[in-house]
């Protein structure tokens, strides 16, 4: 069609109608500044929790596997009552047994009642029934005492380990070990001091809700404290991430066979990883991304708007130089490149300084204090690509009627307009 | 023949009532011709130029340029002709206020796809052609009416077009620039332009060597006269053309 040239020269031709009117530009563009702006830092918010949740992932659940009851969908209470399809003790020795996948495991109960600890008293805890294997699979460190050992679990001792937010929270000694609190009217003898949960880290931690006080004991001695009709879960480290579906499929043939399942029966169980809270994730944060492309979409819109406006009126201030250039031989077409270029590069450059601000934004996002959720927020690649792209898709489409309009003028009307 | 009209017609539909603008015009012009056009408003003269530099389509009879038919072309067609073949000088000189001498005079030459390297030496040896060497890189609002008309001339020169149409080049001069001007464009008459103005001044047409009077969308008179003199009895005097619209010649003030 046209020389490359031609449109080199009609870009700078555009740059110099924006630079004669430097603020009518400005203003005209703020809707797609405003527009792509939000979009980086939505975009660059997004992608920082994404990096960390999968850091998060990588160091503390990759070789996690959940195993609970499931009630299979659209089935009544009266077929798979909870007593029917809860996890049953005797299931954990399945698991050990049939899943060599597995390299240790444990259950997790919650209960829930109160603390006494001299005149402190604290209702809606939630203390953990664990089995000693429950330290390395979950990795917390041990500030004080011992962690809980197998004869504890063997005997049911009535011994706990208490998190330093409990501590706090009761007025106990700095090192409370060897002494006694009452946990729904029963003494324990205080072992060892956890950590507290690292707040930034995915948990998924059923037993502890309400309040940040958590208090762990031996899983045979909260089984003890609980009806004879309970929940919990197993939490089962697998040898390597790699054998994760392994596992899955191991825990499943084990489950199966011992609940008596038959061939078409569903599963009254699940075993779920982390890899699938992640997943999800995902699925979450491309539908937020959706979500602030379609609000930014409409901004775009109305910065579309904005421009087709403004070029409206720059071709009727320049209807005697369409004229003119029509005169000396401008064709249609190379008159509506002109001002279509014009658009283009009007909207191009809103999308520059959007995406600089959004840059800036996504930067202070990275230093806001007490959010390690968005330390690493950047804006990624494609992000920037997409920018370029939608702005000069909104030039070239709100673009277009004004650039036909002046396509369209007639010589001699243009060269007579006042 | 550079230019043949038959039975050129022009007419225009105000409301319910059509206005012939022009009526059965034929006119030849050859190559090298120096012809004002004159004539009072709503004679058609504009619409002859107009048509004759193909910037309008004639509702019905032939137009021939250059020995080409210009009936039914579409406007793309019509930007290649008026690019290739016509160079046209305005009365209001119609420079881009934002683009040096230099650049405006390149214009044409950007639709003609040409190199930049060949684009600057032409409209740099066009202006020089018209006198403005030292003023390449000043922009119109730097220039003075004479010279913002000799920028479009040297515009209208660039591409080495088969006409110069020039529409009242000198309706904003004064007559002092107004005679450089017609200086000017004589020279290039006799460097072998054909030429063609419009104008309101006897003076002007005066300089010309043929002078076509329109009236009523008609050819009113077609004289011939060599620089200035009339040879033909039954054709218009300069003298005679002044008294027609001298009060428009003098009306016309430079700004």
């Amino acid at each position: 069609m046209l020389n490359p040239l031609f449109y080199i020269q009609a870009i700078f031709l555009a740059l110099g109608q924006i630079w004669v009117n430097k603020t009518r530009a400005f203003l005209t563009a703020l809707g797609i500044i405003i527009g792509v702006a939000a979009i980086t830092a939505v975009i660059a918010a997004l992608s920082g929790l994404k990096t960390w949740i999968l850091d998060e992932f990588n160091t503390f659940g990759a070789s996690k596997l959940f195993i609970l009851h499931d009630r299979p969908d659209g089935r009544d209470r009266s077929k798979y009552p909870f007593s029917l399809i809860r996890m049953k003790i005797s299931e954990l020795d399945v698991l050990q047994q049939h899943c060599p996948s597995i390299e240790i495991l444990t259950p997790i109960t919650g209960i829930g009642g109160t603390i006494q600890a001299g005149n402190e008293t604290m209702t809606g805890v939630a203390a953990t029934g664990i089995w000693p294997e429950w330290h390395e699979i979950e990795s917390r460190d041990l500030l004080q005492g011992r962690p809980i050992s197998a004869i504890d679990e063997a005997n049911a001792r009535q011994v706990c380990l208490i998190n330093d937010r409990g501590i706090e929270r009761l007025k106990l000694d700095k090192n409370p070990t060897n002494q006694y609190i009452l946990f729904k009217e029963k003494r324990f003898l205080i072992i060892g001091v956890v950590e507290n949960k690292p707040d930034n880290m995915i948990q998924a931690d059923f037993g502890a809700g309400g309040t940040d006080v958590e208090l762990f004991m031996p899983f045979s001695t909260a089984v003890k404290m609980q009806p004879p009709v309970f929940f919990f879960l197993v939490t089962a480290q697998i040898k390597s991430p790699e054998l994760m579906e392994e596992a899955a499929a191991e825990v499943r043939f084990a489950l199966r066979r011992a609940r008596n399942l038959k061939p078409g029966e569903p599963d009254t169980f699940q075993a779920f990883s982390l890899d699938e809270v992640v997943t999800q994730f995902k699925a979450m944060a491309a539908g937020i991304t959706a979500v602030a492309g379609g609000i930014v979409g409409i901004s775009l819109l109305v910065g579309g708007i904005g421009i087709m406006n403004i070029m409206l009126v720059s071709v009727s201030e320049r209807t005697r130089e369409i004229g003119l250039r029509k005169a000396v031989g401008a064709t249609p077409a190379a008159i509506m490149m002109q001002f279509l270029l014009e658009a283009m590069t009007l909207s191009i450059i809103g999308g520059i300084i959007g995406l600089g601000i959004g840059e800036a934004l996504a930067f202070g996002l990275t230093l806001l204090p007490d959010t390690p959720q968005l330390a690493a927020a950047a804006v990624p690649q494609w992000a920037v690509i997409m920018s370029f792209a939608f702005c000069g898709t909104v030039g070239v489409v709100f673009g277009m009627f004004p650039a036909i309009k002046a396509a369209r003028l007639n010589p001699i009307d243009a060269l007579r307009h006042e | 023949m550079i230019i043949r009209t038959q039975n050129l017609t022009k007419t225009y539909r105000v409301g319910v009532e059509r206005i012939h603008a022009l009526r059965d015009v034929d006119l030849d012009i050859e190559p090298n011709d120096f012809v004002a056009i004159m004539g009072s408003s709503g004679s058609g003269k504009s619409t002859l130029m107009n048509i004759l530099g193909c910037l309008d389509q004639p509702t019905s009879g032939k137009y021939i340029l250059n020995g080409r038919d210009t009936s039914g072309l579409n406007a793309r067609e019509l930007a290649h002709v008026r690019n290739e073949q016509i160079g046209f000088v305005f009365q209001s000189f119609e420079l881009l206020p934002r683009m040096s001498a230099q650049k405006n005079v390149e214009l044409p030459l950007i639709y003609a796809k040409t190199s930049w390297l060949t684009r600057r030496r032409k409209a740099r040896k066009a202006l020089e052609r018209v006198g403005l060497k030292a003023r390449v890189t000043h922009h119109p609002n730097q220039l003075s009416g004479g010279e913002k008309q000799r920028v479009a001339i040297a515009r209208a020169i660039l591409n080495d077009p088969a006409i110069l149409l020039a529409d009242e080049p000198t309706g904003n001069l004064d007559s002092a620039t107004t005679k450089e001007l017609m200086g000017l464009i004589k020279e290039l008459h006799a460097e072998g332009q054909t030429i063609i103005v419009v104008t309101h001044e006897a003076d002007v047409a005066a300089m010309c060597h043929r002078t076509i009077v329109l009236k009523d969308g008609q050819i009113d008179s077609d004289v011939r006269h060599a620089d200035a003199v009339s040879s033909n009895g039954q054709g218009i005097s300069p003298k005679q053309v002044g008294s027609v619209s001298g009060s428009k010649a003098e009306d016309a003030s430079p700004c």
